[in-house]
């Protein structure tokens, strides 16, 4: 059986690296590809604490996060899309209507 | 207004007894009358105009309702009870402390069905006088206010709400005389008659303070004075006290010297002069020195002396100058100073003459109230003051020559009707050793008959010498002078054998003393009123045809002498009135060129140099303040819009630091 700090720290080198891909990318896909990332490195420590504690409850919510994530993607996407369609740019740098 | 409230507050409570027979529930509520007037004064002034009628409506039915309590305190000092007094506190200043309420004796309950009585004739009365009138709701208002101030005065249970009542009727005595101040000599004769009365305040007021003295300087209750009068060994001070409170008498009751402001106040409108100038008012000054009889007995005995003779002197002067008057109005002013002389000179012969003089007060105001209206009645017919302008009028005006002639008779002394009966008793009172005084009321008994005489020939008798076209007045003038008349007939018999003097029963001074019919002076005052008036119709009777008046060709520069009054008001204003208002306006007007004018020219200087810094201040201080707060949040929005760059992923840098920063402050 692996042990648990080896997942926990595999875990939040992944998530860093969704952090990473998040702030830095600029791409909107890679934005959300990056979410997704952050999202599984969450998944990995339900599971693993799960599997240590040898309580189910945390693979259930695991199961919930990749549902939600899974929808996620699809609202992510399409409003990636639409931004495609009125700017011809997934850039996420141009997206600044927000401001001031 | 405050007392008012307190008295209303305590209305539930029982009052205070004293001695005798308890009081009936009219006697324990007599406060009601006056507040009745008061709110009618109110009433009038707010809702006159708009009301139908224009405003007499509230002063009559607080009167009609003030003359049933008024007789309800009647019926209770008939049935034997005594006083009935009650108050509640009104103020304190240092150790004296003042109460508001009332105190119904004998002398009050009478003097209450004159006030309201007579009032309410008036009132009526002067619908029909004064109807058209501009002021016509603002005479109604001052009219009620009048009463209400007499009714506080007669019901006053101490010297202060007397002093209250006194001056408030100063006032409306002054109002109504000016009533049509248009005319300078109107407002003339009210400016004479307030001052006049005044220099007898000033004394008045100098005598409340001697009584509080006496009293011991904590209440000026007027039953505490009396007692503590009795008590006193400082006879210097109750002499005092007594000289100074007749100080008031003379100004209010016009007796001589001060009797000046009486005749000139007929200017004012005749109900007015019936009313306050005749029947109530004037009788004011007589009824303090009754209500404050203790201290004028207990006093030196020159002081009753002092008394007397300035009612003797007043009683046969003014008397002698109604013989020469051509003025109406003016002969019955005369004649009421006379008559109020009367009572005063009754009130000096002690206790024995207290009852007889209130009992002329009582007669008088009835009778003198009558001829007044009926004088405004002949006034209001042929549009003049003047006797010459009058004449014949008996068959033309049958009501008002009825009338007249009951109260001239009531006023002669013609035997049983009014005046004679209270006449009699102060003949009778004087003639056990007051010789003098006996004298002067019989002397001055053929001169009242005389002009009383002359009088009724001028007006009602010969040819008519006016140039209008007289007619009887109206029925709401009319009636009124019935109801007086009869009253003045039934009043008369309240002091004779008849009714075995009940007024004296009711008011007296110590015991009642026992009066008892006395044939030969009832003889001797018949004699005079028959003499008197005997005299008038040689003189004045139809038959004459004259140009000139007799007395005019009889009495050579005496009658210039009497056509000046004595000279005396002349006297007044050269010689007292002139130099001082002279040096009073000079130095009026250098005060008002230097001091006034300074302190105004002062004032609007540094009014500039204030306002001048108070608009540095403005501009520079406050409005720095608003502006520079606008400044500050200007500025510092501008630094913070830079935050909001709308670039999605430095908001996620905040997100995540800030994530970092709790993490760190959670697991440090």
């Amino acid at each position: 059986m692996i042990r648990l700090p080896l997942v926990l720290v595999f875990a939040a080198l992944l998530f860093s690296a969704g952090v990473y891909g998040v702030l830095a990318r600029r791409n909107a896909v890679m934005v959300l590809m990056a979410i997704e990332l952050m999202l599984n490195a969450v998944n990995l420590n339900l599971i693993a604490f799960s599997a240590s504690l040898k309580d189910v409850s945390g693979q259930v919510f695991a199961l919930f996060v990749i549902a939600v994530a899974a929808a996620e993607v699809g609202i992510g996407l399409a409003l990636v899309i639409l931004l495609f369609r009125n700017r011809a740019s997934i850039n996420v740098d141009e997206v600044d209507l927000l401001k001031w | 207004m405050v007392a008012l409230v307190h008295i209303l507050a305590q209305a539930t409570t029982e009052p205070g007894v004293s001695d005798a027979k308890a009081p009936n529930w009219f006697m324990a509520h007599a406060y009601i009358i006056p507040l009745l007037l008061m709110a009618s004064a109110a009433l009038t002034l707010v809702l006159g105009r708009r009301t139908p009628g224009k405003g007499p409506v509230y002063g009559i039915a607080a009167l009609a309702v003030g003359l049933v309590f008024s007789l309800g305190c009647l019926v209770g000092i008939a049935q034997g009870s005594g006083v009935a007094t009650d108050g509640v506190h009104w103020f304190t200043i240092g150790g004296f402390s003042v109460d508001a309420g009332y105190y119904v004796d004998g002398l009050a309950a009478t003097m209450l069905v004159v006030v309201t009585g007579v009032s309410l004739m008036v009132h009526l009365y002067a619908m029909g006088y004064m109807h058209g009138d501009k002021r016509y709701t603002w005479f109604y208002f001052v009219l009620s206010l009048f009463t209400a101030a007499m009714l506080v005065v007669v019901l006053a249970p101490n010297l202060f709400e007397l002093l209250v009542g006194w001056e408030v009727m100063g006032v409306c005595s002054y109002l109504l005389i000016g009533h049509w101040y248009e005319e300078h000599v109107n407002s003339s004769a009210a400016i004479k008659a307030f001052i006049t009365t005044r220099i007898g305040d000033v004394p008045f007021m100098f005598g409340i303070f001697a009584c509080i003295v006496i009293a011991g300087g904590t209440t000026s209750n007027i039953q505490a004075v009396g007692q503590a009068v009795g008590v006193s060994h400082d006879t210097v001070l109750v002499t005092a006290a007594a000289l100074l409170l007749f100080g008031g008498t003379i100004g209010k009751s016009a007796q001589f010297p001060l009797h000046v402001w009486l005749p000139d106040a007929m200017a004012g409108p005749t109900p007015v002069s019936a009313l306050i100038h005749a029947a109530t008012m004037v009788a004011a000054g007589v009824y303090l020195v009754g209500r404050m009889f203790e201290v004028f007995v207990h006093a030196d005995p020159a002081v009753l002396t002092i008394v007397g003779t300035i009612g003797a002197i007043t009683m046969l002067g003014a008397a002698i100058l109604a013989m020469v008057q051509d003025d109406i109005k003016r002969v019955l002013a005369y004649s009421t100073l006379s008559q109020l002389a009367y009572m005063v000179a009754g009130l000096s012969m002690g206790e024995t003459g207290y009852s007889a003089a209130f009992f002329h007060l009582f007669t008088h105001a009835f009778f003198k109230g009558l001829l007044f209206l009926a004088a405004g009645s002949l006034i209001h017919a042929v549009h003049s003051n003047n006797m010459s302008d009058m004449g014949g009028l008996r068959a033309k005006m049958p009501v008002t020559f009825i009338t007249m002639l009951i109260g001239s008779l009531a006023l002669a002394g013609f035997p049983l009707i009014g005046g004679f009966w209270s006449k009699d008793e102060l003949l009778v009172t004087a003639s056990t050793g007051h010789l003098w005084l006996f004298v002067m009321f019989l002397v001055t008994a053929i001169a009242t008959a005389f002009y009383t005489g002359r009088m009724l020939f001028l007006t009602f008798y010969g040819p008519f010498r006016g140039h209008a076209e007289p007619h009887e007045s109206p029925s709401i003038m009319t009636a009124p002078l019935v109801v007086l008349a009869v009253a003045t007939i039934a009043a008369g018999f309240l002091g004779s054998p008849f009714t075995h003097y009940v007024f004296v029963d009711w008011v007296h001074f110590g015991t009642p003393e026992v009066h008892s019919f006395h044939g030969a002076i009832a003889v001797f005052g018949s004699v005079a009123a028959l003499a008197g008036l005997g005299l008038g119709w040689l003189l004045y009777g139809p038959k004459r045809e004259r140009e000139t008046d007799p007395l005019q060709r009889g009495l050579g520069p005496v009658w210039g002498v009497l056509q000046h009054r004595y000279y005396i008001d002349d006297f007044y204003f050269n010689d007292i009135v002139r130099p001082v208002r002279d040096s009073v306006s000079a130095g009026v007007v250098w005060f008002n060129q230097n001091v006034l004018d300074g302190v105004v020219n002062g004032a609007a200087v540094t009014a500039r140099g204030g306002s001048g810094a108070i608009m540095w201040i403005d501009r520079n201080i406050i409005d720095g303040a608003v502006n520079g707060a606008g400044t500050a949040m200007e500025t510092f929005g501008k630094g913070l819009r830079l935050v909001q760059s709308g670039k999605v992923q430095w908001y996620a840098v905040g997100l995540f630091a800030g994530v970092i920063a709790l993490s760190l402050f959670i697991f440090r």
